[in-house]
């Protein structure tokens, strides 16, 4: 029988392995990835908790969470063109262009 | 029996596929994973009823989100494996299991659950599509314009600052640089 602290440990566990990926990642892309894999987590726990405790509201915030999660693709997206263009490479560290 | 297999089964592939997204060095590797991983994921939501918003997830992630990731990984060169230097490994999964530690004690922990009480409750009488969109359109409508309008504003974002003069870069050159060119064309 599958309950509730099973899907809740499910998203725990899929929000640590993007947590690694935010932390380890030096490359921008592969942050945005890390980042959907967070969303995702946290759409799950929404939908479990939406389901057991026989309510739409969970559900609704995921739809939410899916919205915002497309438009942060988009912007962040072209705003990554424009970094490469500017700078040849994504990396974390070349975002830093005051010394000091 | 069927659920619990298929939660298991799901689960695993879910996190072996993000676990590859997360740790992959090559780009590309990375990203079918992550659509692999959407995928599963939204099986996870036709095994809790809500088959919306499963259909959502693979028409929105694996459609949307993941085709916008592999049209703008065609202006970066994914050829190569992504170099990155990591001051110190041991930090980061300290780090990040000290939180899943915690995460799991949190969950674990007995929710005060007696006082919760839906307040759109779901019945058997329509189905979950036509549930969804009853509250969606009546006590969320407001949330659901603001949502809209900021999809707008993301989409009209993402086409100016991607696809606004491509054939000549905007961003290397200066201002006076771009009309001086646009100068001489005329």
């Amino acid at each position: 029988m599958i309950t509730l602290t099973h899907y809740l440990v499910l998203a725990a566990i899929l929000f640590s392995i993007a947590l690694v990926g935010i932390l380890r990642r030096k490359n921008l892309l592969m942050l945005f990835f890390a980042t959907e894999i967070a969303l995702n987590a946290v759409n799950i726990a929404f939908a479990a908790i939406s389901k057991y405790y026989g309510d739409l509201t969970g559900q609704l915030f995921a739809f939410f969470i899916i919205a915002i999660a497309a438009s942060e693709v988009a912007v962040g997206l072209g705003l990554l063109i424009i970094w490469y263009k500017r700078r040849g490479n994504i990396d974390l560290d070349t975002l830093q262009s005051m010394k000091g | 029996m069927v659920e619990a297999i298929a939660f298991y089964l799901f689960a695993f592939l879910t996190i072996a596929m993000f676990t590859i997204t997360v740790m992959s060095k090559n780009a590309l590797y990375a990203m079918s994973s992550l659509a692999a991983g959407m995928i599963f994921i939204s099986a996870f939501f036709f095994l809790l009823d809500a088959d919306f918003l499963g259909v959502v997830q693979i028409i929105v992630y694996s459609g949307a989100v993941m085709a916008l990731y592999a049209f703008g990984m065609m202006f970066f060169d994914t050829t190569k494996d992504v170099q990155e230097k990591n001051p110190s490994k041991k930090i980061v999964f300290f780090l990040s299991g000290m939180v899943a530690l915690l995460l799991v004690l949190i969950v674990l922990s007995p929710m005060i659950s007696d006082k919760v009480k839906a307040l759109y409750p779901m019945s058997d009488e329509v189905g979950n599509a036509e549930a969804v969109g009853i509250v969606l359109f009546t006590k969320y409508l407001v949330p659901f314009e603001v949502a809209a309008i900021m999809l707008l504003v993301a989409m009209i974002a993402g086409i100016i600052l991607a696809s606004k003069r491509m054939d000549e870069s905007i961003t290397l050159k200066i201002d006076e640089e771009i009309e001086r060119s646009k100068g001489e064309q005329q």
